[in-house]
Order: structure tokens, then C-alpha cells, then sequence
């Protein structure tokens, strides 16, 4: 704990913003929601091939049962989230606005849980498996990327061959503003994180782990520094306060001083990144065979009457959330999934919860409508704040032109979607709109190539 | 005085002289050999350097059409089949005629058919709303109506209605170069042929969702009942995940499948007003193609939309076009004065699950 006192916060080196924190939900402790009528559980929730249902329609499940299993490498489980019956398998719209394979159960009352789930909430600190055995039971729990990227996390502990790993980094900085589900979650479940860093420790065969927190979380930095002082291998770092420090490039700069080069990954210097919800859920999974059937959501808005942090079942519909929070304000402009900086509005308040969503925020119209856009000036904000060292203007203006191969040198692939440009940008262009745009072409061209 | 100027004169004759003694040599030394013929063909061909060939600019074609051993498969859009005939004879060559093509907009959900259910206000592209999500009505497969064709259009040949929200395609000056088609993220629009009369039939729907959810969201969209493919008498329309498609080479523009249709998806554009088909006007639900012909009205030629070509009379050279104009009026005011033929969600739907029980 003195060490941050005396020494200058850590930091990534280039750009970012300080967008206003507005937590509104800090400090409200997480809230069990309870069991809607309905979940909707899309087959999709993670990057990579949909998983492929083992159930059919009118047959009954338990909470915790499998209901899709993995449709190839780079693939998640589902599992049923609550007890009932399978009603339909559809199409059904979900949070990346288009109708995608659903699987919906009508929920029963009565809880029944799948065998072998413990649901006490007693603490298993003893960690009794082989690595592989806690491979297997993370592949098996379906857990994915909880930050909301929602890559497969036994994937991401499986090394590849010829590379090494020798620092795991669990990440709970959580720089997006409004956001507080990771920071309730440090509060309330340390102990069990704790044990799900050591868990991962051993998957990857490291010895030591670096938790990463923003400095605007001083009781999670305390209370974790505490348990942390426990275990020599296990340290806790404060960061500076600034967007976009949850960056996975970011951190890692940040925290060890190694730069992930372009288009490699973290384990290509030595280290792989967890999210602290993730790690929760790794715990679960591996000590308790609980798989990811549910998290923490933050419900907040600047006119949310009841914000808070609640403890939601995978496929509950978003606007079941709202209810809890006190209903839609009236004065709504656009209900957002994630944090304002990243994340997306819904088209439909109908749209269930997926192992991604970290947060509903509700933004009043005042302040979620985009202002026209205008001439670009030149003031170059946009490159300062790059935490990348992109050109965005120039990213923007060669894919509007179509100029693709010039994109393409400049390095557009490396872009991570922060959007610090567009929040700096004093004419209001649509930066991040059209890297988005030239990126994906740009994937496209680059697979078309490969694969002539 | 004088002698200066003359030796100036003289002395920069004999350099001038040099140089082009040196330029002369140079040239026949290293002189290029191009295939006159390219020179040729680019002269004939229309210069708009569109790309609608394939080929990036007319002298690329040109080139390629000159190195070519068989030219059959090459086609200049802009051009057609004239210019075509042109590059046949500087080149020897037999060329093959190829139906003359225009792009057609295969959705027909205007704002009043296709409510919206949300607001996009993002950078003003339709890839990237499209990129985002579904679209700002319930329908993912239809048009976003941000204008990406009009804006690929090199040819002033299309723009965005602003009543409708839907691109229309300027007939005279569409060349079928494919621009539009490649620059639509949904797919909506595709070259088609011309046909006969410059008459053609197809179906301006691109929505594959299941008849209910179509339906919810777009009153004119495609809800793959089979009526059509139950009534064409050439197999020319199937229904494929949900949607009918029409065969172009196939379909003889009989117009069956356009009276079956119940949701008026299906579209055909110049043909005479359907005034031997009483039975036909008087059906309830002809009353969504009237309500088109109230909005859009009178529209310039070549307008993209169902009935209402019948009033621009550029096929209709027999009948006076006033004569027309006034049956549909009528139509209209019939229509308002008899609320009962209104068109209801879902009872459409189920009279549809009655008749296939």
C-alpha cells in the first residue's frame, strides 16, 4: 500500500483521456435479480463459432445444465440459466442488433440445479485439480472474456506451443465511466478472486500475478492489497485514473513495460490478461463446477431512479434490469450496453443479458444525441490522445476514399475501438464510425488475400 | 544590335535543330509497340471509365479485350451491345448480344410501410449502420436509406426519394455499370434484365424472416406463402428461406404471381394498367398498392414503384395517358371512402394459414 503513496502512479505512456467518472453506483451493493418469466439465451455470446444446442423444444432443464456446446476451436458453452422448459429455439434479436439462434426457456418457479453444483456460499480456498483438469473445467463452464471482448478463456490459457507465459495480469481497472460491476465485485468477492488468480496461475503455469486497479477504487485497491499480502507471488498496482488503462495493451505497458507489438498478442510477450469478473468466474467454475450462468450487471444513468449492481442470470431481458433500477426515465435518449466510451446502444429493450454485458447505462436525450459533424481543423487531438499512436483523421479520410492499402500501413488493424478520438474530436466527426468501417473491409481484403 | 538577335536566332535553330535530330533517333530506338487496335477500342468505347466491366477504367478493357482470344464473356455495360458490335469488327472478332440490364431496388418498405423502431445517428453510411446493426426498423434484410448507391452512382442515374427513404433508379440513364450493386451492404440491388417492352417483373423484398416477423415489421414484405410459385405456369419463382425469388430467364411476364401476391411485394414496372382485371381491383388487399399510388403519385419516368407506372404512359402509347390517370384517381377515392378493405397485421397472415389449411 505505501509503495503507490510515494511512488507516481503507473500509466501507459501514450494518450488517453479522462472522460467524467460519474459512478453513480459505486458502494450499492450487488443485488440477486430475481428469476424473470422468460430467458432468451443466444448460442452466440462469445468471438468465434456459435455454439451448437443439444436441447430441443418442450424438453425441461435444470440451472447449470448444457444447452449448446462448443461448435469448434474458437467456441463457449451455454449452459441453461435458470430451471424450465425449453419453449422455443429461434431467432431472436440480440445485442448485436440482428436476429440471431436463441434458445428460450420459460422459467419454472422452483429452482432445480443441475447435479454437482455447489450453490452455498462457503469459501474453497484448496485447489485440488491437475492444470489440466482446471483447463478442462473452465472449457467446460463455458467462461469467456468478461470485459466484454468474450473470447474463450480456455483458449487464452492454453499456450501455444514455443511461447512462454511468466506473469499472469488480472485486470480491474473497469476505465469505463458509469461502470461498477467489476469494482463491486473486488468488494464483495475477494477472497474467491483471490483464489481464482491462483487458479489461473497454475492453468498457466506462472508464479506471479499482478492485479491491475484504477487509482478511483480505493477500497478495492485496500481490501485486495490485504489479501494479497498473503501470497508473495501475488501483488496488487494502482493505476492513474484515464481511459482507455483497461486496454489490454494498455495494462500491460503499464504494468510490466512490455509492448505488445502490431498484430501480436500479450502472450507473445510473456503474459496473458484476465478481467476480475472473468477470474470470478474461473473460481466458480473450477472450485464450485458452477458454470458462467450469470453476472454482475451495473444499471445506471444519470436519471435512473434506483441504480445499483445486481447479480443477473444469463438471457435476462434487458428491460427486466431497467424495471429493477426503477424503470426507464422518461427523458431517455438511448439505452447503451457496456459503458458510454465503448459500448453500444440497443435497438430493443427486449434484448437479454449475455455473458458480455458488463452494464446497462440509460443516457438521457440531452446527452446521448451526436452533434453534426464538421470540417476536420486540424488541431490533431485525435492523434495526441491515441493511446495506439494512430493518425485517426487520416484512418477516417483514407477508408471514406477508399484508399485501403494506404489504411492498411498505417496500421488501422491496430486500433482498439476505444474511442478517445471521437470523445476529443472538437468538430464532432465520425472517427471511430469509419476505422470501424475500414478495419473490417480491410479484414475482409486481407482473408481474400490469403486465401488466394 | 542586329547581329545579336541573328546569332541568338541561329544559335538556338541549331540547338532546337540537335534536339530533334536526338528526340528523332531516341523515339525509333526505343519506340514502344502498342497494339494499335487499343487505341482502337478505347476510342469506341465510352470513356465513362466506370468499371462496370470488371476492368479498373476503359483503356484497362481495352487492353485486355486487345489481348484477349475470346471476347464473348467481356461486356461493356455503358455501351451495350452497339459499342460491342464496334470492338467486334476492329478485332475480328464474333461477339455475342447481350440483354441490355438495369439495376432494380428489391425492397419496397417505404417509411409508411416499414415503421422505424429506433433512431440511427451515426456517421451517415449505410455499411456502417449496417456494420452496427439490423437498421432502424425491424427489418435487417431491407434498405437503410442512407444513400451509399446514389453516392457509388457515377452516372446521376439514381437518388433517395424522400418520401419513400428508398433509392429509385433513374431508367434512361441507368447503364448497369454494378457500382450500386457492390457499394449496397444489404444486397438489395441487382441488375436485371431490361426485358421486353422494357417490361419486367420481380420481387422487391430481400427479407428472410419467417411470414410473422416479416410481417410485424413491413407491411409489403415477402412472407414466402408459395402463392406465386403455386400460380407461375414456367417454375420461374421459388421461395428459399423464406423469400420468393423470380427467374428472370424463365419468367415470361404472365404477371399471375403480382395479382396472387398478397402483400404486394412482387413489383412490375411498365406495364399497362391492370383495367382487363376488374376482378382483381376489387380485392381488399389491393388497397396497400393504391395507397403507393397516393403517395408517390405521378412520378417521373422510370420511377421504381408497383402500380404506379401505369401513370407515366412511356408503355403505354395506345391509351390516352389522362385517361389513366383519372381510373387510378378513382381507385384512390374509392378506396378512402371504404375503410373496410384496410389492411390489418396478422389478419392478412392468418387468411393465409386458412388457405394453405
Amino acid at each position: 500500500m505505501f509503495i503507490f503513496i510515494f511512488n507516481k502512479l503507473k500509466t501507459f505512456p501514450k494518450g488517453g483521456v479522462h472522460p467524467p467518472e460519474v459512478k453513480i453506483s459505486a458502494e450499492k451493493p450487488i443485488e440477486k435479480l430475481p428469476l424473470p418469466a422468460n430467458v432468451t439465451i443466444p448460442i452466440s455470446q462469445h468471438i468465434g463459432v456459435p455454439a451448437v444446442p443439444v436441447v430441443e423444444r418442450g424438453e425441461s432443464v435444470k440451472t447449470g445444465q448444457i444447452i449448446a456446446k462448443t461448435g469448434g476451436f474458437v467456441s463457449a458453452n451455454i449452459h441453461a440459466s435458470a430451471t424450465g422448459r425449453i419453449a422455443k429455439i429461434s431467432e431472436e434479436m440480440d445485442s448485436s442488433g440482428y436476429r440471431r439462434m436463441s434458445i428460450m426457456i420459460r422459467v419454472d418457479k422452483e429452482e432445480q440445479w443441475a447435479d454437482g453444483i455447489d450453490t452455498s456460499d462457503k469459501l474453497i480456498s484448496e485447489i485440488r485439480f491437475t492444470r489440466d483438469q482446471v483447463l478442462q473445467k473452465i472449457l467446460e463452464g463455458g467462461i469467456v472474456g468478461m470485459g466484454g471482448a468474450t473470447f474463450p478463456s480456455h483458449i487464452k490459457l492454453n499456450i501455444p506451443k514455443g511461447k512462454t507465459a511468466d506473469v499472469l495480469i488480472v485486470n480491474g481497472v473497469e476505465c469505463e465511466p458509469y461502470l461498477t460491476s467489476d469494482h463491486q465485485l473486488m468488494l464483495e468477492k475477494s477472497e474467491e478472486l483471490m483464489v481464482g488468480v491462483r487458479i489461473l496461475m497454475k492453468a498457466l503455469g506462472v508464479d506471479k500475478a499482478i492485479i491491475g486497479i484504477e487509482n478511483n477504487k480505493k477500497d478495492a485497491i485496500d481490501k485486495l492489497s490485504k489479501l494479497a499480502a498473503k501470497h508473495d507471488n501475488i501483488s496488487v498496482v494502482a493505476l492513474k485514473v484515464q481511459y482507455p488503462q483497461g486496454g489490454e495493451k494498455q495494462l500491460i505497458k503499464a504494468l510490466i513495460n512490455r509492448e505488445v507489438p502490431s498484430g501480436k498478442l500479450p502472450i507473445d510477450v510473456g503474459t496473458v490478461v484476465h478481467n476480475v469478473g472473468t477470474t470470478y468466474a474461473v473460481y466458480e467454475a473450477v472450485q464450485k463446477n458452477k458454470p458462467l450462468i450469470e453476472r454482475v450487471v451495473t444499471v445506471t444513468g444519470k436519471s435512473v431512479s434506483k441504480p445499483g449492481n445486481f447479480l443477473t442470470r444469463i438471457g435476462t431481458p434487458v428491460s427486466t434490469l431497467i424495471d429493477a433500477a426503477g424503470g426507464l426515465p422518461e427523458d431517455t435518449g438511448k439505452v447503451i450496453s457496456g459503458g458510454p466510451m465503448m459500448g453500444k446502444a440497443l435497438n430493443d429493450l427486449d434484448i437479454p443479458v449475455t455473458k458480455g454485458t458488463s452494464g446497462i447505462l440509460i443516457l438521457p436525450e440531452s446527452e446521448s444525441a451526436r452533434s453534426k459533424s464538421k470540417v476536420c481543423i486540424r488541431c490533431s487531438k485525435c492523434i495526441s490522445v491515441c493511446p495506439m499512436g494512430l493518425e485517426p483523421f487520416y484512418l477516417m479520410t483514407t477508408t471514406q476514399r477508399a484508399m485501403y492499402d494506404e489504411a492498411e500501413q498505417n496500421r488501422i488493424l491496430d486500433c482498439i475501438e476505444c474511442g478517445s478520438c471521437s470523445y476529443i474530436c472538437p468538430s464532432n466527426r465520425e472517427l471511430l464510425d469509419y476505422i470501424r468501417l475500414g478495419k473490417s473491409t480491410i479484414s475482409n481484403l486481407i482473408r481474400e488475400r490469403q486465401s488466394v | 544590335m542586329n547581329q545579336t538577335i541573328i546569332i541568338t536566332i541561329v544559335s538556338l535553330s541549331g540547338l532546337g535543330a540537335i534536339a530533334a535530330v536526338i528526340l528523332y533517333i531516341v523515339a525509333r530506338q526505343f519506340k514502344v509497340e502498342t497494339d494499335p487496335r487499343i487505341d482502337a477500342i478505347e476510342e469506341v468505347l465510352p470513356a465513362t471509365n466506370c468499371g462496370g466491366c470488371g476492368q479498373p477504367g476503359c483503356r484497362a478493357f481495352a487492353e485486355a479485350l486487345a489481348a484477349a482470344s475470346d471476347i464473348s464473356d467481356m461486356h461493356c455495360p455503358v455501351g451495350g451491345n452497339e459499342v460491342m458490335k464496334l470492338v467486334g469488327e476492329i478485332l475480328g472478332m464474333e461477339v455475342k448480344e447481350k440483354d441490355p440490364y438495369i439495376a432494380v431496388v428489391k425492397c419496397s418498405g417505404s417509411f409508411e410501410h416499414r415503421k422505424k423502431t429506433n433512431i440511427y445517428d451515426g456517421a451517415p453510411n449505410c455499411t456502417i449502420a449496417s456494420l452496427l446493426y439490423g437498421g432502424d426498423t425491424g427489418c435487417a434484410y431491407g434498405c437503410v436509406g442512407l444513400g451509399e448507391c446514389v453516392d457509388a452512382c457515377d452516372f446521376e442515374a439514381m437518388y433517395m426519394d424522400e418520401k419513400t427513404g428508398l433509392p429509385v433508379v433513374i431508367e434512361d440513364k441507368c447503364t448497369a455499370c454494378n457500382a450500386c450493386v457492390k457499394a449496397c451492404p444489404k444486397d438489395i440491388i441487382e441488375l436485371w434484365p431490361r426485358g421486353r417492352k422494357n417490361r419486367r417483373i420481380y420481387v422487391a423484398c430481400m427479407n428472410e424472416d419467417k411470414g410473422g416477423i416479416a410481417k410485424k415489421y413491413c407491411s409489403v414484405a415477402c412472407t414466402g406463402c408459395e402463392k406465386c410459385v403455386e400460380v407461375c405456369k414456367y417454375d420461374s419463382v421459388v421461395v428459399e428461406n423464406n423469400l420468393a425469388v423470380i427467374d428472370p430467364e424463365k419468367c415470361k411476364l404472365c404477371k399471375e404471381c403480382v395479382f396472387v401476391c398478397k402483400s404486394n411485394s412482387i413489383h412490375m414496372i411498365n406495364f399497362p394498367p391492370p383495367k382487363d382485371r376488374p376482378a382483381v381491383q376489387e380485392r381488399p388487399n389491393r388497397k396497400l398498392a393504391r395507397t403507393r399510388i397516393e403517395t408517390v403519385g405521378v412520378e417521373v419516368t422510370g420511377v421504381e414503384i408497383a402500380i404506379s407506372n401505369v401513370t407515366d404512359g412511356t408503355s403505354t402509347e395506345n391509351e390516352p395517358e389522362e385517361g389513366n390517370k383519372t381510373e387510378i384517381e378513382k381507385n384512390i377515392t374509392k378506396n378512402e371512402e371504404n375503410p373496410s378493405g384496410d389492411h390489418k397485421e396478422g389478419g392478412d397472415i392468418s387468411s393465409e394459414n386458412d388457405n394453405k389449411a
